[in-house]
């Protein structure tokens, strides 16, 4: 017996992918490997650990715990639709991504992304947050490598860098 | 040089990639290929039974499944055990299970069958239809069952034991007899895991067109992969290719291969002429990669009214679960590295590595470290107690001195040569974290936070770590004609930043723009000959090899450069990639070094045309003199006599709550000696992961495993992984550089530094807050209230019997 | 870990979705879907039908009035927590879903779904308990009220029928001269508590006269004791009614110590909210 597939059209990151999935795919396989966007890591597949974190209508959810086929009417965004057009081809890290790089908020990578789309939408809610803060932000994720110390500075740096471009200190 | 980048905090530049989403781990490769198939594996659902029929005939009805492969399909070296990787004298009776499982099986996860799909999905479904028969057999779990040995794992081996190994110095137990203070202590280390964010993961391609084989593994070491997949599959080396992508982080697990799928995975490649994929889930990661940690032990210490160790005498169990791929490794580095900075006069230990029906041990960052750590601290805190002596002064008197270096201990370390420190400086160390800690004035606090009714402790913990173990690394640098250098070493990264800390150290000594390195590690095809990234090498190692190779490349381009310039070797440097003669406008780039280097028939582009041989040298000599080669090259080795041994002192203060029991850190503090510190900023980083992984350890993590030997916390649900929220939120750090006579950087290892003492740190802050001993980790708020019952009941007893 | 095989249905109406429901006796309503969609992936469950009911239109409200907070199926966890009128209306509501799992997941998850997952171990099914609310049901049979007394029927099981949909919560109103109080334990931040004790008291004339209190993760149900006349030793009669279970994170003993420390404490919260909030 064949499985049925469903014609399903995903909005990523500004781009329209049409992908054929069966109803179980899972929206964090079909971002990986129907769309190709392999930032979005797959780390517990029972949301739990938040690599695979996306912005969903802008807010952080687990891709792991979606189905693609439930994700037709939102706009999904991935680590790789948080790069800034700076007209190069590579484009600008945001400054949640440069204050990552900043601040050594990374070692092997890959939990990163679930944090960094995590770290976007909570300062967008709160743009100037206090050390705690920061921590209750990312308190939903995990990382093995890092110890934490800092990614709590890599959000409270992008909270400044983001203040920055926003007084045209920085550009 | 115009700027030295060893020593400073350069940032990495591996981050560009990641921070874009743009790291290649294993998962991601291949996945626009429309051919590439996935692999799911049947795995044991019993801890010990014997497999009576395994019938797949259900399975091939699913649409989508391409095959599947069982015990009885497996031939030649694939139908043999697994390599056991490390034999020793003493592992009597070592034993590695199949890639599948033949007959029995001895612990749940063990792999049965091997089915490859179109998807993941489609491989469990098929996975979920293989009908397996069990006679059930009792399992053996924990230690004590092991000794109790009612029961066998493995039928011919005797007592559950692998190996018994004894080592001894002096003659403790005499000393310990003639002592004037004896105490016995027993202590307990339960079972964790290293738990990398990414899983086990395996990709091959088989090209019919060279009969060539690429395989891309998740692992510590592509050169062991490469060995092991030529063996087991009987293909010659020359023609299988390992290369180590981006690896989301490693602990220890990725070092043991092969793992059963990083055979099956090229066998399936190559049968089935189409690349296959296996990526581990979190549920396989917990109850088939390996585990660690799990150790008893009872120790007799006979010591001096100034608390000097007169004798040690520790006898332990280990348990390596049902296999031994990785031989006594752990065990061994318990048995020895458990003396840290201090000198027992006397001590012997003697171990059983026994049989489980568990998932196999092998090194989890510290790498039985952490283990011997918690016996050595557990039993100056309790010499500190019964003198009533402040702990810090017993440690003082046990110290190895500055200049008491070289000191051998008598012992022989995990890689079989003598156990013999380098370097250090543990007097100073401990200086240091008594003030960082705030070491003499706690009695204050802790009185300022009774008067609160709050109840506090403090602790510290000592350690030493054998680092950079051989047998060698080695590294090749290859400057182009475009000025940029490539720099292969064979062993992998997983997070440690060994892209940029290699860079500046091939920055500084070839005197070129950090910008024009680019470092590629674990690619057997551009580094044949490496080891492995384990035991806190990568720095020593790789960095050694690195230093040596840049500096045969530098020799070579001053030579040339020399002869371009008309100068003396003596006279010229390099700085940015620029050969300049000191003191005068006279220079050369490396680039054009690299040109004149290298004569050409051929001319493809500018520098090439400079380089034909109708343009370059003298035309009475030959184009590449007799003991020369073509190109700008520096390849080397380093392999050093022995280990470099880095040290450090922890303190934490803790908070236990008098009501909850719950445990909360308020201050953490690290004094670390590493040596000569290339990045400051990437040891630090490595110095608080490996913290909270320490924490974990201490605090959170378990593997709880039941009589039938069922995992029952296989997952991050309840395997509690530190968050952010379980962490110290400042940890204090402070470094001594005492550098290693050993390598020309003076550099020791630092990746595992910062889990070992976790576990008697948290004990030893633990008891000083609640005035019990506590000699089991880790523990939780619940184990801490049943200990509160405990002592309550023995505090009445005791009012009770002397009438108070 | 990925999910076995299932047929999926998006349907646009209520009518839609209950008639397939009631034609397909294998099928899963998916709303938030963070407890379901790891029980597929771990293949603890496998539904012949998922019928996802994102797409129904006028399920996502949080809407306050006299009675109490109303809160529609598709209603993320999130949402509630925003909800200044919801909070002010019955504020113990807030107050426990600050708890529930980490924000990611309450972006998604959704406060009626949590409730007919009927975990003993969240907190929303015992809150309602507590509060007395109560679920509204669908089927293609008609609508009906469950009270919350009725709601929980065991472990991980409620009383719906399995062709009914829950399209509403009912939290009533915290009256006057009411208080609320809540306080957990949990290994780590986020996690589900190892204990978690909420109490609700009514204060007449500066005397308690009513205090309910109710229990996380100490029975296979959610448990509510009333305790007004126990409150010299609340825990004690609490305790009476429990019956802490051991697990891999806590012993029997732990458990049932934490309801004894946790229920004086969060009882003597809830009465001094009740005797300083400020009355509507």
């Amino acid at each position: 017996m064949s499985e049925q597939v469903h014609d399903v059209r995903l909005h990523v990151n500004g781009s329209v992918h049409e992908v054929q999935v069966p109803a179980r795919r899972l929206l964090s396989d079909a971002l990986r490997h129907d769309c190709g966007l392999t930032g979005t890591h797959v780390g517990c597949e029972h949301g739990v650990c938040g690599a695979c974190t996306v912005l969903v209508d802008g807010r952080p959810m687990r891709s792991c715990l979606m189905l693609a086929v439930s994700a037709v009417d939102s706009e999904i965004t991935t680590v790789e639709g948080l790069t800034e057009a700076d007209g190069t081809p590579q484009g600008r890290l945001s400054p949640v991504q440069q204050a990552f790089s900043d601040c050594h908020g990374l070692q092997c990578g890959f939990c990163t992304p679930g944090f960094l789309t995590t770290i976007t939408a909570g300062l967008r809610d709160n743009p100037d947050p206090s050390e705690d803060e920061a921590r209750e932000m990312i308190a939903g994720n995990l990382c093995r490598c890092t110890g934490y110390q800092n990614i709590v500075k890599s959000v409270l740096r992008a909270a400044e860098i983001t203040a920055e471009i926003e007084s045209g200190e920085r550009t | 040089m115009t700027t030295k980048l060893f020593g400073t905090k350069v940032a990495r530049v591996e981050d560009q990639r990641f921070l874009r989403g743009q790291g290649r781990y294993v998962d991601d490769l291949l996945t626009d290929d429309p051919r590439l198939l996935h692999a799911a594996v049947l795995r044991s659902p019993h801890a010990h039974a014997r497999i009576t029929d395994i019938d797949v005939s259900d399975v091939l009805d699913v649409e989508g499944v391409l095959a599947v492969w069982t015990y009885d399909d497996l031939v030649d070296a694939m139908a043999e055990p697994l390599p056991l990787l490390i034999p020793h004298p003493t592992l009597t009776h070592g034993r590695t299970q199949y890639a599948l499982a033949k007959d029995e099986v001895n612990y749940v996860g063990e792999a049965i069958a091997f089915v490859v799909a179109v998807d993941r999905y489609v491989a469990e479904d098929a996975v979920s239809r293989i009908r397996v028969d069990y006679d059930y057999l009792e399992p053996v779990v924990g230690i004590a069952a092991a000794r109790a040995a009612d029961r066998l794992v493995h039928d011919d081996v005797p007592g559950n034991i692998g190996a018994r190994m004894e080592q001894e110095t002096g003659d403790a137990r005499a000393a310990i007899a003639d002592a004037p203070h004896t105490l016995t202590l027993e202590l307990d280390i339960e079972r964790s895991a290293c738990t990398p964010m990414e899983g086990r993961g395996t990709v091959a391609r088989w090209d019919p067109d060279t009969s060539r084989l690429t395989v891309w593994s998740s692992t510590q070491t592509s050169t062991g992969v490469r060995g092991c997949v030529a063996a087991k599959l009987g293909l010659d080396l020359a023609k299988v290719d390992v290369i180590t992508p981006d690896v989301g982080g490693g602990f220890g697990v990725k070092i043991n291969h092969p793992w059963p799928e990083e055979l099956l995975v090229p066998l399936a490649a190559m049968t089935l002429g189409r690349p296959v994929k296996f990526t581990e889930d979190r549920r396989e990661h917990f109850i088939s990669s390996a585990h660690e940690r799990a150790q008893v032990h009872h120790v007799e210490v006979g010591f001096d009214d100034d608390g000097r160790l007169l004798g040690l005498n520790v006898e332990f169990w280990h348990d390596h679960g049902a296999y031994t791929p990785y031989g006594l490794i752990v065990p061994i580095i318990t048995s020895t590295q458990l003396l840290g900075p201090y000198k027992p006069l006397n001590y012997r230990v003697v171990f059983e590595s026994l049989y489980t029906n568990t998932v196999i041990v092998t090194p989890y960052r510290g790498a039985g470290r952490p283990q011997g750590c918690f016996v050595m601290e557990r039993t100056m805190d309790a010499i500190a107690a019964y003198l009533g002596k402040d702990r810090t002064e017993v440690r003082g008197t046990n110290f190895i001195q500055p200049d008491e270096f070289p000191y051998e201990h008598g012992l022989v370390f995990q890689d079989g040569r003598e156990l013999t420190y380098d370097s250090g400086d543990y007097p100073a160390s401990l200086e240091k974290l008594k003030a960082l800690v705030g070491w003499d004035e706690f009695e204050q606090f802790r009185a300022e936070m009774a008067a609160q009714g709050r109840r506090v402790g403090i602790g510290l913990a000592c350690y030493v770590e054998g680092t950079g173990v051989g047998p060698y690394e080695g590294a090749h640098v290859h400057i182009e004609t475009s000025g940029k250098v490539k720099v292969a070493t064979g062993l992998t990264s997983q997070g440690q930043g060994h892209q940029t800390a290699f860079a500046q150290i091939v920055a500084d000594t070839l005197g070129v723009r950090f910008e024009d390195v680019e470092i590629t590690t674990g690619d057997t095809r551009k580094m044949p000959y490496a080891v492995g990234t384990f035991a806190s090498r990568a720095a020593v190692m790789s960095g050694s090899a690195i230093h040596l190779a840049s500096l045969r490349a530098r020799e070579k381009a001053l030579r040339i450069a020399a002869e371009a310039l008309e100068a003396s070797e003596e006279d010229l440097e390099i700085n940015d990639g620029v050969v300049s003669v000191r003191g005068t406008d006279a220079s050369i780039d490396l680039g054009t070094v690299a040109v004149l280097s290298n004569p050409l028939r051929y001319a493809f582009d500018e520098a090439s045309k400079a380089a034909t041989q109708f343009s370059v040298g003298d035309p009475g000599k030959p184009p590449v003199a007799e003991d020369d080669e073509p190109g700008l090259e520096g390849k080397d080795f380093y392999s050093p006599e022995r280990s470099t041994f880095a040290n450090g002192m922890h303190a934490v203060i803790v908070e236990t709550d008098p009501d909850t029991a719950e445990i909360t850190i308020l201050k953490y503090a690290v004094v670390h000696d590493c040596g000569h510190l290339i990045n400051p900023m990437i040891v630090e980083g490595q110095i608080h992961g490996g913290v909270a992984q320490g924490v974990g350890g201490a605090l959170y993590e378990r593997m709880v495993y039941d009589e039938a030997g069922q995992l029952l916390n296989a997952s991050f649900m309840d395997f509690l992984m530190p968050y952010v929220t379980e962490v110290p939120t400042t940890i204090d750090i402070d470094h001594l550089e005492t550098p290693s006579p050993l390598n020309p950087l003076g550099i020791k290892g630092a990746g595992e530094a910062g889990v070992i003492p976790s576990a008697a740190v948290f004990a030893a802050a633990i008891e000083d807050a609640e005035g019990f001993p506590i000699t089991a980790m880790p523990i939780s708020p619940s184990e801490l209230f049943a200990l509160r019952l405990e002592h309550a009941d023995h505090t009445t007893e005791a009012a009770t019997i002397t009438g108070i | 870990m990925k999910p076995a095989p299932f047929a999926y249905l998006r349907p646009t109406t209520l009518e839609e979705a209950l008639t397939a429901l009631a034609g397909e006796p294998g099928a899963k309503v998916l709303a938030g879907g963070q407890s379901l969609v790891p029980l597929l992936s771990m293949r603890l469950a496998a539904p012949s039908m998922l019928i996802d009911i994102n797409a129904l239109p006028d399920l996502g409200h949080v809407t306050c009035d006299e009675a109490g907070v109303r809160i529609g199926a598709l209603a993320r966890h999130a949402e509630v927590l925003a909800s200044v009128e919801a909070a002010a209306s019955q504020p113990l509501i807030a107050r426990a879903l600050s708890h529930v799992a980490h924000p990611t997941i309450r972006n998604r998850g959704t406060t009626v779904g949590s409730l007919v997952h009927a975990d003993a171990a969240a907190e929303m099914p015992m809150v309602l308990r507590l509060l007395e609310g109560s679920v509204d049901v669908a089927s293609v049979r008609g609508r009906r009220t469950i009270p919350a007394a009725e709601l929980f029927a065991g472990p991980l099981e409620s009383t719906l029928a399995h062709d009914e949909v829950a399209v509403e919560a009912f939290f009533p109103a915290l009256p006057a001269g009411g208080g609320i109080g809540f306080e957990e334990i949990a290994r780590r931040h986020g996690d589900y508590a190892l204990v978690g004790v909420a109490a609700v008291v009514t204060i007449a004339d500066g005397d308690v006269v009513g205090a309910r209190v109710g229990f996380v993760s100490v029975s296979d149900v959610p448990v509510v004791v009333d305790v007004t006349d126990h409150l010299d030793d609340p825990a004690a009669a609490a305790l009476a009614e429990l019956d802490p279970a051991e697990d891999i994170h806590a012993s029997a003993d732990y458990r049932a110590h934490l309801v004894k420390v946790l229920t004086p404490r969060v009882l003597a919260d809830a009465i001094h909210h009740a005797r300083t909030r400020k009355q509507a």
